[in-house]
């Protein structure tokens, strides 16, 4: 499904249109192949105040092939390239008065970013601070990432890490994914980041290479889209659907060099017949994502318990019933496991007609939230992420006022793809990942509904 | 356990089975050819037990419809599937008997150590059926090909009649008798005084059963829909005896005559395959395995000038397997008789049952005996599901393969299957 506007604005003709009419100009954006280089030009890396990361990000840049330049002056001498990333280092700040020295950072730098580029902001959680005056300091950053997220344009996105104290080890994974390609759509987001004990390193080609992941509803748009970027990244992947699916879901897998495995994961033996299909299989699974869901929509006062109950069922409960399941059985879920849970943009801002949905969706959220320390204590982590405007064949389905205003109202101007939903839950996954846990990752290009 | 066979044989592994779900004559699969349905079977089992890219020992499959350019139907199902180029594979053709006779063979090139691995399978199409010109214009068509003038080739068409035109339909019906196969059931259902309530009977269970298996789930890894089908769609299972007994005998003559289009299987499209392996195979695969194929035996009858039933070959070649395994009739856990007609089951349980016909006709001191219906066809048979002829074998012998792993291990299961030209074939299985 090609975004037939976001093509146009991009032609020789269309730039000129555009431009003239003041029409909005979505970019191409930047996303991750195998083989990439992780950012296509160098990186700023600078700091507001005596920050602890700056030398930490200096050095994981330069090992992964990236220049680092050192900031600009105030007079706006620099020296050569234009950077694809500018990167701050805020753990510094003690009082407001010290974000100045954020801004005359950033203002000379984003203002020579290239296409798609990517500002990020690494800071101390608000949370921990030392005295009121340091915690306005830190949660100011949260506003101003934002802002900049909207103002940049051209394809390019601001986010921010929060760091504690004792959670520097952690941060390569997060850094890396929001610097690359994968976190092409991922735009205006504050995450945070925990102390973890990372595994041996892996293979940054294969991040997943010798993993076992189950993707459920992986028969077709973001499941299967899931389902590709997993195996690319290394991983088997056992897809899942309902049976009636089947033929789908056995190219998916055909496709990808996985296995078929039809289930309707809300029968209640469903949890069992995975386990045992699991452990007979593969002797257990590293990798979940519950991916599988259904909408039924209706206004709240017309809908019927069998729209209620379905949509709870396939999108809540099944999710608590399997990864339950899945901590009871013994040794099927193995060290250092990943489960990802999708959620959705609904969960957050709501949706008029979806009140099965979105409540089935911010359910979700407080479900990984909640299971978070009880994954740490495993050495495995739960998270969610929320998927904005994705096009999919259900999206091409709406009609097409309603599809278009749906695709452009966000920082990057365009609906998503199914692939940056999954990059996006293959990031989660990586063993390097440990230190992201019970967060729900929006992947949305900063819309602006519940943002 | 008394036993002829070789005890250094080993046997072959069920690892697991797929088929699309069965379509009524010229329904759901009217437009797909045997190749494609195949295709799509093998595509299936593939994506089940992820064999994308490898080289198994051979695949074996066959139809009993065939046009005459599927000469290698399977080879070309085999290539056009995400099996590796590289895997061998033959057809083979047994009527209705091909299925598990394909089973058969790649289970005993397995126990004997010529292949690790092997898909067995069938495939038929009544919709796709292939139609061929008469005798006489086949003659007429050839020598019109060789003639080398235009006054020869003139001279070959002036041999064109009117009647030539009319295609040649292959008919459900014995070359040697003229008799369709139902004909041929319905004789051997007077000859066993087989009632029309019985069959009704046997035709309802089958439904039932077959809706309550689905249900449940039995048939998530067993079969994959094709062209939107999800199930096979001759499936009632809402059928009742009350329901049967309006319905009129399409076989047979006069008063007696019992069968009708509810206890006897439609005409059928759809395919199935069974992947087949050496324990170790499957172990180093990672795979599952469901059962063993224990023994098998085929058997014929002459029901041209013998007296027997089209259908009955099976009630001979049980004995025989029966004797050579030390097992008796009782000795098992499920059976699988295949459903050709209801009243093909009921006679075969019957002459199983008869003192006199075991001794004259098997050669038996006492009768092989009554088996528990109660373990007949569990989870529905061909008149549920349905019945392209050389596609039943791998339907039955995935499905009771996992039954018998659901119970648990040791537990036996027998085969039956009767087959076109009073052939019969039947098979053990044990988890």
């Amino acid at each position: 499904m090609s975004d037939w506007y976001r093509d146009f604005a991009n032609s020789s003709f269309g730039t000129t249109v555009t431009k003239q009419l003041g029409l909005p100009r979505p970019a191409v954006l930047r996303r991750y192949e195998p083989g990439q280089p992780l950012l296509p030009g160098p990186a700023v890396v600078g700091s507001a105040g005596d920050g602890r990361l700056r030398d930490t990000v200096s050095a994981l840049l330069r090992d992964a092939g990236v220049h680092v330049q050192s900031p600009a002056t105030a007079d706006g001498a620099t020296d050569g390239e234009k950077p694809a990333a500018v990167i701050l280092d805020a753990t510094g700040l003690r009082t407001p008065g010290d974000l100045v020295s954020a801004h005359d950072f950033l203002a000379p730098a984003i203002k020579r970013l290239r296409a798609s580029g990517r500002v990020l902001i690494l800071a101390d959680p608000p949370g921990e601070a030392d005295s009121p005056a340091q915690a306005a300091a830190r949660q100011a950053l949260d506003g101003l990432v934002r802002s900049i997220a909207k103002e940049l344009r051209a394809g390019s996105t601001a986010n921010l890490i929060y760091v504690p104290a004792g959670a520097e080890g952690s941060i390569a994974s997060p850094v890396t994914f929001f610097l690359s390609g994968r976190s092409a759509y991922v735009d205006g987001q504050v995450m945070s980041v925990s102390a973890a004990e990372l595994p041996a390193a892996e293979d940054d080609e294969q991040p997943l290479a010798g993993k076992v992941a189950v993707v459920t509803g992986a028969a077709r748009g973001i499941g299967a889209a899931i389902a590709a970027v997993m195996a690319r990244d290394g991983a088997h992947v056992v897809a899942v659907d309902i049976s009636a699916a089947g033929d789908r879901l056995a190219e998916v897998a055909n496709e990808i060099g996985g296995t078929a495995l039809q289930l309707d994961i809300t029968a209640d033996d469903a949890p069992q017949r995975l386990i045992e299909h699991l452990r007979e299989r593969h002797g257990g699974v590293d990798i979940v994502v519950h991916n599988a869901g259904i909408t039924r929509d209706k206004l709240l006062v017309n809908m019927d318990a069998a729209r209620w109950n379905s949509v709870m069922a396939v999108n809540l409960q099944a999710q608590l019933d399997i990864t339950q399941a899945l901590l009871d059985a013994d040794g099927v879920l193995r060290d250092h496991a990943r489960v990802v849970c999708v959620s959705s943009q609904s969960g957050i801002a709501g949706n008029r007609g979806q009140t099965n949905y979105a409540a089935s969706k911010a359910g979700v959220i407080g479900m990984v939230r909640a299971w978070a320390p009880r994954f740490a204590e495993r050495r495995a982590t739960i998270n969610a992420v929320a998927p904005g405007f994705i096009v999919t064949e259900m999206t091409a389905r709406m009609p097409f006022g309603t599809r278009e205003v749906g695709s452009r109202i966000n920082s990057l101007q365009q609906g998503g793809l199914p692939v940056d939903v999954a990059e996006t839950i293959a990031w989660l996954s990586q063993p390097g990942s440990a230190g992201v846990n019970g967060q729900t990752v929006r992947v949305c290009g900063q819309s602006m509904l519940g943002a | 356990m008394a036993t002829t066979r070789s005890a250094d044989v080993r046997r072959a592994a069920i690892v697991g089975g797929n088929r699309i779900p069965f379509a009524r004559s010229n329904s759901a699969y009217a437009q797909a050819s045997n190749q494609d349905m195949l295709t799509a079977t093998l595509d299936g089992l593939i994506a089940r037990f992820g064999l994308q890219g490898k080289r198994l020992g051979e695949v074996v499959a066959g139809a009993v419809l065939k046009h005459s350019r599927d000469f290698n139907l399977t080879r070309e199902s085999v290539l056009g599937s995400r099996l590796s180029a590289t895997t061998p594979a033959y057809d083979v053709q047994q009527a209705c008997g091909t299925g598990l006779e394909a089973a058969i063979l790649v289970a005993n090139k397995i126990a004997l150590g010529q292949i690790e691995s092997g898909i067995a399978g069938g495939v038929d199409t009544t919709s796709d059926a292939p139609l061929a010109v008469g005798d006489d214009l086949r003659r007429v068509l050839i020598s019109l090909n060789n003639a080398k003038t235009l006054q020869d080739r003139l001279k070959a068409l002036a041999r064109i009649r009117p009647g030539q035109l009319v295609p040649e339909i292959p008919r459900n019906a014995e070359p040697r008798t003229g008799l369709a196969m139902g004909d041929h059931a319905a004789i051997t259902a007077k000859e066993w005084e087989i009632g029309r309530e019985e069959q009704d009977e046997l035709a309802v269970r089958s439904h039932s059963n077959m809706a309550a298996a689905y249900d449940r789930g039995f048939f998530d890894d067993l079969v994959t829909p094709f062209l939107g089908l999800a199930r096979d769609n001759n499936l009632r299972p809402d059928s009742s005896v009350e329901k049967l007994a309006t319905l009129k005998p399409v076989f047979g003559k006069g008063e007696g005559a019992t069968m009708t289009a509810a206890n006897s299987t439609p005409l059928t499209d759809g395919a199935s395959a069974v992947l087949l392996a050496s324990d170790e195979w499957a172990a180093e695969e990672g795979l599952p395995v469901l059962a063993h194929l224990v023994d098998a035996q085929t058997a014929a009858v002459d029901y041209v000038h013998g007296g027997e039933g089209l259908l009955m070959a099976p009630v001979y070649a049980m004995p025989v397997m029966l004797a050579r395994n030390g097992l008796t009739l009782q000795d098992f856990d499920f059976y699988e008789i295949h459903e050709a007609f209801a009243s093909t089951v009921l006679a075969t349980l019957k002459a199983w049952e008869d003192p006199d016909f075991c001794k004259s006709k098997l050669g038996l001191d006492a009768p092989l005996g009554a088996i528990d219906r109660a373990k007949l066809n569990v989870n529905g048979s061909s008149l549920a599901a349905g019945h392209p002829f050389a596609a039943t074998g791998g339907r039955i012998v995935a499905q009771l393969a996992k039954q018998l792993h659901e119970a648990g291990p040791g537990k036996r299961g027998l085969i039956s299957i009767c087959a076109a030209g009073g052939q019969g074939v039947v098979a053990i299985l044990e988890s």
